[in-house]
């Protein structure tokens, strides 16, 4: 069942990754699933294998969010890889609009980005937009090259299945 | 990555590149069709050149330019992976829309649910 638009991702200036999505859901919900711990942890996942066993969230503005990713299958020596994620709330308009601060834990990622996640409903449907903006073309482009992951040899492998496709 | 990137981010080098895919040019030609000036030209090819982007051939008094695709199909599988990675989770959040307004945990992803869901039987 194919009720949703495919994921577009564009790269409309040099700091900032666009997402855009439509959901058979009115946005309340979308919205929801956004803020609640208990409903992000089962979808924010990245890619197969990993799962979020830490998932904090303050929902007011000024008030923190932390993610922490483990990977829990897949190549021996991966299992057990810790990724982090936190930021802050720095608006707040429900169930339209959040935008906050994400910073990685890792050393691959200097800096800050900004995400700015807005829904709109039309006929119960939900279109997100999810705007990254980072503190420069070098950090987006890190963000962009390794996903949430940073072993390059997985990057390797898929992309020899992409080009091979 | 960066240098296809940099060398991308200029509007007159992409209209290049989008000429180049329908087949080699000489500068020529590059230049009559996009109206721009021969010295303008021959800086964005340089520029594409040392990213890896275009290759020369000499042919008698002309040199033709084409596209190399390898930095290219890069481009698009890093994007792709990326775009990948959100579609997914997208996907998994498409089930949790699909399960009504009290969402309960259910076998979205069976892997990782079997292990909370060993006691309760979902329902």
């Amino acid at each position: 069942m194919k009720n949703t638009t495919s994921l577009q991702l564009t790269t409309p200036s040099e700091r900032e990754i666009l997402m855009t999505r439509v959901f058979d859901a009115p946005r309340q919900r979308v919205f929801e699933a956004h803020t609640k711990p208990e409903l992000i942890r089962r979808w924010l996942l990245g890619p197969d294998g990993w799962s979020m066993p830490v998932c904090e969230v303050d929902f007011r503005v000024g008030g923190a969010y932390r993610y922490v990713w483990k990977r829990v299958s897949g190549a021996a020596e991966a299992c057990g890889t810790e990724m982090a994620m936190s930021g802050v709330f720095k608006e707040i308009v429900v169930p339209e609009r959040i935008v906050n601060t994400e910073r990685f834990e890792q050393s691959w990622y200097p800096g800050e980005g900004l995400n700015t996640l807005t829904l709109t409903e039309k006929n119960g449907r939900t279109t997100l937009r999810q705007s990254m903006v980072y503190d420069s073309r070098e950090i987006r482009d890190a963000v962009l090259k390794t996903g949430m992951e940073s072993g390059v040899e997985t990057s390797y492998d898929r992309l020899a299945k992409i080009l091979a496709s | 990555m960066l240098a296809t990137l940099t060398a991308l981010a200029e509007p007159n080098r992409l209209r290049i590149v989008d000429l180049l895919r329908e087949g080699p040019r000489p500068v020529g030609e590059i230049v009559d069709r996009l109206r721009l000036q021969q010295p303008q030209v021959s800086k964005h090819l340089r520029i594409l050149g040392d990213a890896g982007l275009v290759v020369a051939t000499p042919d008698a008094q002309r040199r033709i330019y084409a596209l190399r695709p390898e930095p290219l199909q890069e481009l698009d599988a890093w994007l792709e992976r990326y775009r990948r990675i959100w579609e997914g989770n997208y996907q998994r959040l498409d089930a949790l829309l699909a399960e009504g307004k009290a969402p309960r945990e259910r076998a979205t992803k069976p892997q990782e649910r079997k292990r909370t869901q060993k006691k309760g039987s979902p329902r």
